[in-house]
């Protein structure tokens, strides 16, 4: 099976759904001419054109709004956010309308656009610009929230993104984007809210997603080999619709958790996922569940400092003894 | 006290101020309303009347606490929605703001699910789950009925994208008030519609208040003038006279839908009410401004002299269309009182479009949380 | 009839206004649009608008008097008018949630008053704070919810084990652990267990023999007994019982019985009547499937399978053997499984899964002579079957008395599950069954 980076892996479901649908448009910050902030739409332009990929000025609330409305008229635009950290400034567009204008229509109307762009810390680049927001996105009924940690998932999870009849939010990573994957050439789709054990194990379940489901694996493995513990990695791949039966089951065969998240504490992803993990699976817990977050202040710009302020292999390894005392 | 507005000149005025006795309005001779037939008049007319009624039988219920939340109400401006609807091809849109119930209205929308919808039952458009602020008919290519000042500016705009990117010959007109033009999406919104040369009609609805504050207060420079900052054209016309509005929306709307070109136009109207039925508005406007409105440029007199003189409205028959239209919207009352609520159960409807199709659902997982 | 107006809602918070002045006075004409009085909200001062013509003939409220939203204010139509008596409006069904009354007024902040700074004190480092919760109260386990789960399957009584987890918390391990290394039994239950009596071999003794009772002793509770005792107290206290009693005419079923047994001796099989009650009770179940259920704090849980199980007197106690799917089941694979739960009941040699899981539960002490008795309901079932002894009795029947054959059963049914009239229904089930006990053998 071919290895392809995780960015190839998204221009590909890209090119794919491009070719398949013509109503799938692509518009964003430097995503033709410049070939992507991160290179992710190199070459689309080329292959489809100005019509279909389409450059658009500093003006996330403008080209967002523009493209809900044109969604509600059968485009399916996928718009890119260069940083999911400027969703804050089109807040209203995405949380206001894309997210309720069904419901304030009484189900007469629908918006199939996908938000798609990297969410993520860890590269010095400052308070402002390391923003993770699928919590924030989550809390809303009406959108769905995506993340990958794997070019296989990235690809197959987009496809059904950009066919979803909802708004869905597909929250990248600018780290992962060179990490290689085997992909298929076949044609897949992964269905939304379907989680994924990445890896089998005994002793403790970490329920995680994104970046952190590498460190959790990392993690796993020196935890088995140095202490031979035995850990399960559950990738949830979907905040919303969120599987939690696949972490339920995890819980109920090993009986420790440990939620590991590049999310601030307060109210993130992880807070819904252990409230419902202690109300459905109460009697199967040996001990409290433990969350590993990032440190509980903006993001720090001192490159060596902010490795600490993120979740990491040492820091996961060390919650997960933690969490098994 | 604040001084009367809507008495700075305008930059393309087109209509004279009709303070005595009424004279044919210019804006009769342009072809788009030389082409309307005695029926076609009569039409607009009862329209204007209907939208009027139902305001008010509107403002009746919700001093009745049948209404709750927020009603903002159209009287005095229905020239603006009815002129600019009446010239709606089959792909043209319209989107706009709160004060929404006269374009409904002027789309065909029926007075029975707009009163029902105000009444929150399930009878009613939008089944009770969006209220005054939002109704909406896409059957009707009426997209809303939004909340958030402004935030209906960028869907417009999308509205428009979309047609010129399916190759429709059509154009979409987006709604807007006074203050609304300082939010920073419209202005985004301005840029992409030039930069791209997209088919939308920017509208502004100028009644010279937002919410309690003067247009001289909020805005700097001409609220249209600002569209030649952004390379687009312009132009601003009363709205009081139903015929000066089609004159100059027609243009438009054809340079949008043959040329693809976006314009602002700025209608200025007047709203005898306040902002919403919870505005006392004697703290920005004097009374006697309201009066010498109602006296010299209620829309709906300007039209009904228009019609007399041109022979298409008796007396009798005007009776009769206001008979009509207060019977329509009494009966709309009736309807709503008669209908059912939701049900809890209904709550969690029409939030997905997966959820409410179940047998094509993709996605697993739980959509709703406890 | 003239036209009452009620003070109208004017803005979305208002519940009440104040009549600042009235515009319009009484015998004043009025038309529709006129304004007929200043109204304050808890906004602003708004206008009140007629919408009917005709004349002002009644003011309801005068000038500074507030009301709540719908109650009249005025009354307008022709001269001479009658003026029904206005009612109390009740509040229409949209009312919006209930504000304070009183205008909104910023309520009084609390007094918080700023510290004087004291210059040049450093500010003291945050100390961490003490844990609002208390340590664990001596008596009170720290356990945790698998633990807890795993000791109650198991029959292990928890508070004896030390647990391992932080703060001395008993974990899964911990149970697993104790389940393997039983304590040991105090020794003086030893001498307890040698002075119980065989029933009915009573020590006949002397008055003059005045050595004590039995030796003065302080047993520790046994796992088992713990158990029993906190199950039952919470049943008894928990569980609103009621008692039905049916008595049953058990000539019929002695017949049977005794045929049956006299035919199968030579087989080595053996009916008891609690045999033949089991399987009543199964068919009762299905006759009357709501007393198949349990409680389950929020619901009533109904059980597609009757599983009956029955009480076996053991050595220092008591333990329900559960005959699963018990209408599923001849009489004869019935009393084959239950002689066997039975014995290996009383070798405490049964599996949890062989004492888990009844859905009701019979308990017989009329082998031991007990003419009716009733039971403790054994959650989470809702009822229990109390089976006393067969007596002859003189009866009634055909109007002359007889010599009749009588056993008494009593069931105990848990009020928030069974009701009177569903327990009566399904001792009438189960009497029906025993008198024809022929159909027990179907």
């Amino acid at each position: 099976m071919p290895l392809i980076t995780y960015r190839e892996a998204i221009r590909h479901a890209l090119a794919e759904e491009l070719e398949r649908d013509k109503n799938v448009v692509v518009l964003g910050e430097e995503v033709a001419q410049f070939h992507g902030a991160y290179k992710v739409t190199e070459g689309l332009l080329e292959k489809f054109g100005p019509k279909r990929i389409v450059d658009t000025p500093i003006s996330e609330a403008g080209f967002i709004g523009m493209g809900v409305g044109a969604s509600m008229l059968g485009i399916r635009p996928v718009m890119e956010l260069m940083f999911w950290s400027f969703y804050s400034v089109a807040f209203d567009q995405i949380l206001n309308n894309a997210a309720n204008v069904r419901y304030m229509s009484g189900g007469l109307i629908n918006c199939p656009i996908v938000i798609r762009g990297p969410a993520n810390g860890g590269t010095n680049v400052g308070a402002t610009h390391s923003h993770t927001p699928e919590n924030v996105l989550a809390n809303h009924p009406g959108v769905k929230v995506v993340v990958p940690s794997t070019p296989y998932d990235a690809k197959g999870l987009l496809k059904s993104a950009i066919r979803d009849n909802d708004p869905v939010f597909f929250l990248e990573n600018t780290i992962l984007y060179g990490d290689k994957g085997e992909v298929p050439t076949d044609e897949y789709l992964i269905p939304l809210g379907l989680a994924d054990v990445k890896r089998v194990g005994t002793d403790l379940t970490i329920v995680t997603y994104g970046r952190c489901v590498l460190h959790s694996l990392a993690a796993a493995e020196q935890l088995q080999k140095e202490h031979n513990i035995s850990v399960e990695v559950v990738d949830l791949r979907s905040i919303r619709p969120l599987d939690i039966d696949t972490v339920l089951a995890s819980v109920a065969k090993t009986h420790r958790v440990l939620i590991v998240e590049e999310q601030k504490p307060f109210s993130s992803v992880g807070s819904q996922l252990a409230f419902m993990i202690q109300k459905e699976a109460f009697d199967e817990l040996d001990g409290p569940i433990h969350r590993l977050t990032t440190v509980d202040a903006p993001a720090i710009y001192s490159p060596p400092v902010e490795f600490e302020q993120l979740p990491n292999p040492q820091r996961v390894i060390k919650a997960a003894l933690e969490a098994l005392a | 006290m604040p001084s009367p507005v809507n008495k700075k000149p305008s930059a393309t005025a087109v209509a004279q101020a009709a303070d005595s006795a009424p004279c044919a309005s210019p804006a009769l001779s342009a072809p788009i309303n030389q082409q309307l037939t005695k029926a076609d008049k009569i039409a607009l007319f009862t329209t204007m009347m209907r939208i009027r009624r139902f305001e008010e039988r509107s403002l009746r219920a919700y001093q009745a606490k049948k209404i709750g939340g927020f009603l903002h109400l159209y009287i005095g401006q229905e020239a603006v929605a009815v002129g600019c609807c009446s010239l709606m091809g089959k792909n043209d849109h319209v989107i706009t703001a709160y004060r929404d119930h006269g374009h409904a209205i002027a789309v065909g929308m029926g007075l029975n699910e707009q009163m029902a919808e105000l009444y929150g039952k399930a009878t009613g458009c939008s089944k009770g789950k969006g209220g005054s602020m939002h109704f909406f008919a896409p059957d009707r290519n009426f997209w809303g009925g939004h909340g958030i000042v402004g935030g209906q500016i960028p869907l417009g705009t999308g509205l428009a994208y979309a047609l010129k990117y399916k190759g429709l010959k059509g154009a979409a007109m987006a709604f807007m008030g006074d203050g609304a033009v300082n939010q920073g999406a419209v202005h985004e919104a301005y840029n992409l519609a030039s930069l791209w040369q997209l088919p939308v009609i920017f509208v502004i609805e100028n009644n010279g208040y937002s919410m309690g504050t003067s247009q001289e207060r909020s805005s700097a420079g001409d609220l249209g003038k600002r569209a030649a900052g952004y390379d687009m054209a312009w132009a601003s016309c009363d709205g009081h006279d139903v015929y000066d509005v089609r004159a100059t929306m027609d243009k438009f709307l054809q340079l949008a839908r043959e040329e693809s070109k976006p314009a602002v136009v700025e209608i200025r109207t007047y709203r005898y009410r306040g902002h919403s039925v919870a505005d006392p508005d004697n703290t920005y406007r004097p009374k006697a401004e309201i009066e010498e409105y109602r006296k010299t440029k209620d829309p709906i007199q300007v039209f009904q002299q228009a019609l007399v003189a041109e022979g298409v409205l008796s007396d009798a028959l005007i009776e009769s269309i206001d008979q009509s239209a207060r019977a329509e919207s009494e009966a709309a009352a009736e309807f709503a009182e008669a209908s059912p609520f939701p049900t809890p159960d209904d709550i969690q409807k029409d939030v997905y479009w997966e959820a409410d199709h179940p047998t094509e659902r993709k996605s697993q997982g739980r959509l709703f949380f406890d | 009839m003239a036209q009452i107006i009620d003070m109208p809602k004017l803005s979305d918070t208002m519940t009440v206004g104040t009549l600042v002045k009235w515009l319009k006075n009484e015998g004043d004409v009025v038309k529709s649009g006129d304004m007929l009085a200043e109204v304050e909200t808890d906004k602003a001062t708004m206008e009140l608008e007629s919408f009917f013509d005709g004349t002002l003939l009644k003011q309801f409220v005068p000038a500074g008097g507030q009301v709540e939203i719908g109650a009249p204010l005025a009354a307008i139509g022709k001269p001479g008018e009658k003026i029904e008596a206005p009612a109390v409006k009740s509040a229409p069904i949209a009312a919006p949630v209930a504000k304070p009354l009183a205008p909104a007024a910023a309520p009084a902040p609390v007094a918080v008053s700023a510290p004087a700074p004291t210059p040049a004190a450093a500010p003291a480092p945050l100390a961490p704070r003490p844990s609002p919760l208390a340590p664990a109260a001596a008596g009170r386990v720290r356990i945790s919810p698998l633990a807890r789960k795993l000791a109650e399957e198991k029959g292990l009584d928890y508070s004896r084990v030390k647990g391992s987890g932080p703060q001395g918390r008993i974990v899964r391990e911990d149970i697993l652990t104790a389940a393997k290394n039983p304590p040991a039994p105090a020794p003086a239950a030893a001498a307890t267990k040698a002075a119980a009596p065989k029933a009915n071999a009573w020590p006949w003794r002397s008055v003059l023999d005045k050595s004590p009772v039995q030796a003065d002793s302080v047993a520790p509770l046994s796992n088992m007994r713990a158990i029993i005792a906190r199950r039952l107290v919470e049943s008894k206290t928990t569980i609103p019982h009621f008692y039905l009693e049916i008595e049953v005419d058990s000539a019929p079923l002695s017949a049977l019985r005794n045929n049956l047994n006299a035919g199968l001796t030579k087989d080595g099989v053996r009916l008891s009547v609690n045999d033949f009650v089991l399987k009543a009770c199964a068919a009762a179940l299905r006759a009357v499937p709501a007393v198949n259920s349990s409680w389950d704090a929020t619901a009533i849980k109904y059980h597609s399978a009757a599983h009956v199980s029955f009480a076996v007197a053991i050595e220092d106690g008591l333990i329900t053997p559960v005959i699963k799917d018990t209408d599923t089941k001849t009489l004869f694979q019935i009393s084959a499984e239950a002689k066997d739960l039975g014995k290996r009941a009383k070798d405490k040699k049964l599996a949890p899964a062989e004492f888990t899981g009844g859905t009701f539960c019979v308990s017989n002490l009329g082998m031991m002579g007990i003419t009716r008795f009733s039971a403790i309901i054994n959650p989470p079932n809702s009822a229990i079957l109390a089976v006393g002894t067969s007596v002859k009795v003189p009866v009634v029947k055909d109007g002359a008395i007889v010599i009749g054959e009588r056993l008494a059963l009593t069931l105990s049914c848990d009020h928030r599950v069974v009701d009177g009239a569903v327990g009566a229904k399904f001792l009438n089930a189960l009497r029906d069954h025993l008198e024809n006990p022929a159909l027990l053998l179907l």
